[in-house]
C-alpha cells in the first residue's frame, strides 16, 4: 500500500502571520526492540529526519528515534513572509522517503 | 438451551429496566481534552490515515473484478455502518461490517476475503463508517436479529475468565473508574474502528471485545465468532441514537 501522509496547512496567509502546519504520516516507527509472536525481534525501522522548505529555505527540521509512536504526528510554526512551494520530507530506514508538496500564497 | 434461552429472557427483561433508566453515553465524554481534540481534528485524528487508504481502495478495481464503486455510487454508503451488525439472509446469522465487506469481496469480486483486521479491511471499514460521522447509531429491528440479540445481552452479563467478571462489572458499574491508567468506558460502539494509542493502530470492535476477555484470562472467541457478533449486536443497541464518531481516538 502506497504511503500515506497528510499536511494541514492554510492555502494561503497574510504576510507576517504565524502559520501552522500539522503533519501525519502512516509508518510503523519499529523501535528494534519488540519480538514477534515466534520470538524473533522484530527489525528496527525508523523514519530518521523530517524537514520542511519554503522553496530553498530549510523552515523546520527533526530528528526522529526509537521512542516516538507510530503515525508520527509533527507541528510547528512559522511566520509567512513570502510565497512559494512547501516541500515536506520524511526519511527513514530501509530507504524510506516520501515527499509532499503544497503551495503557499502571502496574501 | 432451554435453560439458556431462559436465562437470556430474564437478562432482557433486567435490561429493558435499566436501559430505560439512563441514557446512553459514549465513552467520549471521559477522555481527556486533549484526546477529545484528537478525535475531532482530522489533522490530527491518525485514523484518518486509514480512511484515506479506504477511499483510494473503494474506486480501484482488480481485474477482473469490480471495484465496489461500481455497484455502490458515492454517498450511497451514508448512514450504513450505523446500521451494522446486520443480518444476512444467506448465512442465516447477523454479520459486522467487516464480514460484510469480505462477503461482499467474495460474492461479487470472486476474491478471497482479507484476515480480520487486515490493513486493507480496517480502511475501507474506516472509510465507509466515517461516511456515518454523526448520524445516530440505528440497530436494524429486523426481528430475525432478536435471538441474537439477546444472546448478545446474556453474553454481556455473563462471567468470564480467571477473574471471574462479566462486562457488566466493569462496564456498566464502575464506568468512570481507572483501570490501568484509562477510565473505563460504558460499553458502546459508535465510535468503532478506534485508533487506540496503545496499539498505535486502528482496530475493530472484535479486536477490542478480544483484549478484554484475555484481560479477564479468559479464553478469546476467534475472529468472527457468533459470540462476538452477538456482542456487538447488543452493544449495538446500547448505543442506539448516539452519534457515530468513527474512527474514534482511545487511549
Amino acid at each position: 500500500m502506497a504511503v500515506r501522509a497528510r499536511v494541514t496547512v492554510p492555502a494561503s496567509a497574510p504576510a507576517g502571520s504565524v502559520v501552522e502546519v500539522r503533519t501525519l504520516i502512516a509508518h510503523a516507527m519499529e523501535s528494534g526492540l519488540r519480538v514477534d509472536g515466534d520470538g524473533r525481534r522484530v527489525p528496527q525501522d525508523l523514519i530518521r529526519r523530517f524537514t520542511c522548505h519554503l522553496d530553498q529555505e530549510l523552515l523546520f527540521s527533526a530528528d526522529l528515534h526509537a521512542a516516538i509512536a507510530a503515525n508520527p504526528f509533527l507541528s510547528f510554526s512559522w511566520v509567512a513572509r513570502r510565497s512559494g512551494t512547501l516541500r515536506f520530507t520524511w526519511s527513514g530506514d530501509r530507504g524510506f522517503a516520501h515527499t509532499e508538496t503544497v503551495v503557499f500564497t502571502v496574501s | 438451551m432451554k435453560r439458556r434461552s431462559a436465562a437470556a429472557a430474564v437478562c432482557a427483561a433486567v435490561l429493558a429496566v435499566s436501559a430505560s433508566a439512563e441514557p446512553p453515553r459514549s465513552g467520549r465524554a471521559l477522555l481527556s481534552p486533549a484526546l477529545q481534540a484528537m478525535q475531532e481534528d482530522d489533522s490530527q485524528n491518525p485514523g484518518l490515515l486509514w480512511v484515506a487508504d479506504g477511499e483510494a481502495a473503494w474506486s480501484l478495481a482488480e481485474p477482473p473484478s469490480r471495484a465496489c464503486a461500481d455497484c455502490h455510487p458515492r454517498g450511497q454508503w451514508v448512514g450504513v455502518a450505523a446500521r451494522y451488525p446486520a443480518f444476512d439472509a444467506p448465512l442465516q446469522r447477523p454479520v459486522n461490517l467487516q464480514q460484510r465487506i469480505n462477503l461482499c469481496r467474495q460474492r461479487h469480486q470472486g476474491r478471497p476475503p482479507w484476515p480480520p483486521e487486515q490493513r486493507e479491511l480496517l480502511a475501507l471499514e474506516a472509510f465507509i463508517a466515517r461516511a456515518s460521522r454523526g448520524l445516530p447509531v440505528a440497530p436494524p429491528q429486523d426481528p430475525r436479529l432478536a435471538p441474537f440479540r439477546l444472546r448478545g445481552a446474556a453474553t454481556y452479563r455473563q462471567r468470564f475468565g480467571q477473574l471471574d467478571l462479566s462486562c457488566a462489572h466493569c462496564h456498566d458499574r464502575h464506568v468512570g473508574a481507572r483501570l490501568g491508567g484509562s477510565p473505563l468506558p460504558p460499553a458502546t460502539s459508535g465510535a468503532y474502528p478506534v485508533y487506540r494509542l496503545e496499539w498505535q493502530s486502528l482496530g475493530g470492535l472484535q479486536r477490542r471485545l478480544r483484549a478484554c476477555l484475555t484481560g479477564v484470562r479468559a479464553e478469546p472467541w476467534p475472529y468472527g465468532a457468533i459470540e462476538l457478533v452477538e456482542l456487538e449486536l447488543y452493544l449495538a443497541q446500547r448505543s442506539a441514537g448516539l452519534p457515530m464518531e468513527a474512527p474514534g481516538v482511545r487511549p
